[in-house]
């Protein structure tokens, strides 16, 4: 056995030759097999333009092989679709996956990516494992029970840095929603619209490292209210906030849906405000994976990246969202009934008070992982004392948040990615510059930094 | 003139019969106009479309439920729903491998500190700390070091079965009356089978005692855990439904829970009098 081979395949042969026997080497026997890999594709192309022999054998007297082949090379891109033939073709190092998830509509490409068969279709058998919080998904993680799993987005930047939990490197390919959270008041409070009138409430959000937390506490900080000192937010799992609500035990939350339109529902809450207007298209829930396992299995990660992408891709589309939702609210999935669900997805919802509003993107599917969103995410943690000393975000941000890849599998699954990885937005009418974190985050008139 | 033994059965069903009737008629549905246009009345519940809350289900709407749980309890629609049989089963298993080794641990070393006074005084202050921590406390700690949340809530179990019965055995072999051991050691009988002819039998009924009271504590707690840690059980099982605000899927597992809990202390409770004597 030369010392190029796989060390780890049995087939390999110990007697110089190859694993077939039929080559001289290994190495041989690896050109062949990806000659005939090319092959195929050519021959698939070639019959797919010309599928009746006679008309395919006549055109090729008439010009030649070489004339036709660089004809269609033209029209269409052999060399890239053999590269691309070759890239899924590496051998996935493990096709049985767990990936664990939080029945929210946040975690619909993942979740829909089993039911709908986009795991199956990049040669993936991934058990979808509903999980029953966030810091029980999170452990679950680092345990490597599950090998990737859907968590907010900023979880692998706490992870990372260390903040509530032992710093471990964590990577987040894949933003999984935008938008598609709200904040929802109890019905007893509908004449108190004012945030400036919230003093004494009791909010709950989802985790401490979550958009939701930040959102919130954003929210009320901007109308003048401490969301330390005048008001109380609390963690409480998102299936439990209805129940709390409805017994009067907190006064509103700012919670992932379908958990808002859920208490529309059973006529306990209204919907004060949507995400989206106080951040157009911030980024929400994400799809995360240890830096171990992008490392040492770099062909599974990638054709997991890819299903959910293009489920993303998927559900980015207004019209697939009615057959999106009846296939994610079953009991195994969301257990939810199907017409709450659709209305998060639809963005036609009933607000609690009476009204039928019609918002198409409540909710939204980008993959791309923005480095901004990262740093604004850091810049949160920073002003409310989640981290302390000086951060690096560009450094942590780059880390973390994998652009690259995800603008790769973007364009594979038709999807245009962004040609820069850094924008400035707009949260609540104040502009958010990258370049600038710690101005950004002296900025605020309330803060603990 | 004897008791008629049907007295308390009669009695039994006149109370669940009771019971039921009030919350038959308590929870019957208000008839509210509705309030909201017929475009928003399709998008919420029927509760909401008359400007209230969703109403506590009655027994009928329950028993319903239970019914459709009876007749197909082992079906598996996927990893996260699966019928309520199997969740049950996963739970008893849990259940049994933590009570069978917390009684491995439990009664060799109760015996031990039974026997020996020095020993006792010396595990006594970790005994005291350790007793009254409640079993889900240990839930993150475990999942932090075990590294497996099947395992955990097993070890969960084990740690909260251990204390009774280690208590009880300790109790049972240091009660075991002065007359005996005297007439053991007169007719020099040797440790070992002092130990086993003569204390274990006479703190057996103690022992089972502690086992009965771990098995209940343990299924409590199953619950508990398998709620914390999501997957698979009747725990899981309850935290999916109340996911769901479903009170009817709540209450027939609320049932079902009973149900088991009183089957396996029945079944601890023959073992007891299988190994009590008279005096």
């Amino acid at each position: 056995m030369s010392s190029f081979d796989n060390p780890l395949d049995p087939n390999v042969s110990l007697r110089g030759g190859c694993s077939c026997g039929r080559h001289l080497s290994q190495s041989e026997h690896d050109a062949a097999a990806q000659e005939l890999q090319g092959r195929a594709v050519e021959s698939a192309v070639i019959r797919a333009l010309f599928p009746q022999d006679n008309a395919r054998r006549a055109v090729l007297k008439a010009v030649g092989a070489s004339a036709l082949l660089a004809a269609v090379n033209q029209a269409f891109p052999l060399k890239l679709a053999k590269e691309a033939f070759a890239d899924t073709g590496g051998k996935l190092e493990k096709s049985k996956l767990k990936v664990g998830f939080i029945p929210i509509t946040c975690a619909t490409p993942i979740i829909m990516a089993h039911p709908m068969g986009f795991y199956s279709r990049h040669g993936l058998d991934v058990e979808v494992v509903k999980t029953a919080g966030w810091a029980v998904v999170r452990d679950k993680a680092l345990n490597k029970e599950y090998d990737a799993a859907h968590m907010l987005s900023p979880m692998p930047l706490a992870i990372t840095l260390g903040a509530g939990s032992n710093p471990i490197p964590y990577t987040m390919p894949a933003v999984e929603n935008i938008n598609g959270q709200a904040i929802t008041l109890a019905i007893r409070h509908k004449d108190r619209r004012d945030p400036k009138s919230w003093k004494g409430f009791k909010f709950a959000v989802p985790f401490d490292y979550s958009m939701h937390n930040y959102l919130l506490r954003y929210y009320v900080a901007e109308h003048g209210i401490d969301p330390d000192k005048d008001i109380q937010i609390r963690v409480v799992p998102p299936p439990e906030m209805v129940a709390n609500l409805r017994a009067d035990n907190i006064d509103g939350f700012l919670a992932p849906d379908p958990v808002n339109q859920r208490a529309v529902y059973d006529g306990v809450g209204f919907i004060h405000i949507l995400s989206k207007d106080i951040w157009e298209n911030h980024p929400c829930c994400a799809f995360a994976a240890s830096k171990e396992f992008v490392t040492t299995m770099p062909n599974t990660y990638k054709a997991l990246l890819k299903a959910i992408i293009d489920a993303t891709a998927y559900a980015s589309k207004p019209e697939n969202r009615k057959e999106i939702a009846a296939a994610i609210a079953p009991a195994n999935y969301l257990n939810q009934p199907v017409t709450v669900v659709e209305q998060v997805l639809t963005g036609t919802f009933a607000d609690g008070l009476g009204a039928v509003q019609k918002v198409p993107n409540r909710i939204d599917f980008d993959p791309f992982p923005w480095h901004s969103f990262a740093v604004w995410i850091m810049t949160q943690m920073k002003r409310w004392g989640q981290v302390q000393g000086d951060v690096d975000y560009a450094k942590v941000a780059q880390e973390v948040y994998l652009a690259t890849d995800t603008a790769k599998l973007m364009k594979e699954v038709g999807l245009t990615p962004p040609s820069a990885t850094s924008k400035t937005f707009v949260v609540m009418g104040k502009t958010f510059d990258p370049a600038k974190p710690a101005d950004y985050v002296n900025s605020f008139a309330i803060k603990r930094a | 003139m004897a008791r008629k033994s049907w007295a308390p059965a009669l009695l039994s069903f006149l109370i669940l019969f009771l019971f039921l009737g009030v919350w038959h008629v308590a929870t019957l549905p208000e008839k509210g106009a509705q309030v909201v246009d017929d475009e928003y009345a399709k998008l919420v519940g029927a509760a909401a479309a008359s400007g209230q809350k969703s109403a506590m289900p009655g027994p009928v709407d329950v028993g319903k439920k239970v019914w459709s749980h009876l007749a197909d309890p082992f079906y598996v629609r996927g990893t996260n729903d699966k019928g309520i049989g199997i969740q049950l089963a996963y739970s008893i298993m849990r259940v049994l491998v933590g009570f069978f080794l917390a009684a491995l641990v439990a009664i060799p070393l109760g015996f031990l500190i039974g026997m020996s006074p020095t020993v006792y005084k010396a595990l006594d202050p970790f005994i005291q700390v350790l007793k009254p921590v409640s079993p889900l406390a240990w839930m993150p700690l475990a999942l932090f070091t075990i590294k497996d949340s099947g395992l955990s809530a097993i070890f969960v179990i084990f740690i909260c079965s251990l204390w009774p019965m280690l208590i009880n055995t300790a109790f049972g072999v240091m009660s075991v009356r002065k007359e005996w051991l005297n007439v053991a050691r007169t007719l020099e009988v040797g440790p070992l089978r002092k130990a086993f002819r003569v204390i274990l039998p006479a703190a057996a009924p103690t022992i089972m005692t502690g086992m009965r009271i771990s098995i209940g504590i343990a299924w409590l707690v199953i619950v508990a855990a398998e709620m914390l840690v999501g997957g698979t059980g009747i725990g899981y099982f309850v935290w999916n439904e109340w996911n769901n605000l479903s009170i009817t899927n709540i209450l027939s597992a609320i049932l079902a829970i009973g149900l088991i809990g009183m089957l396996l202390d029945a079944v601890l409770n023959r073992l007891a009098k299988a190994v009590t004597f008279p005096e």
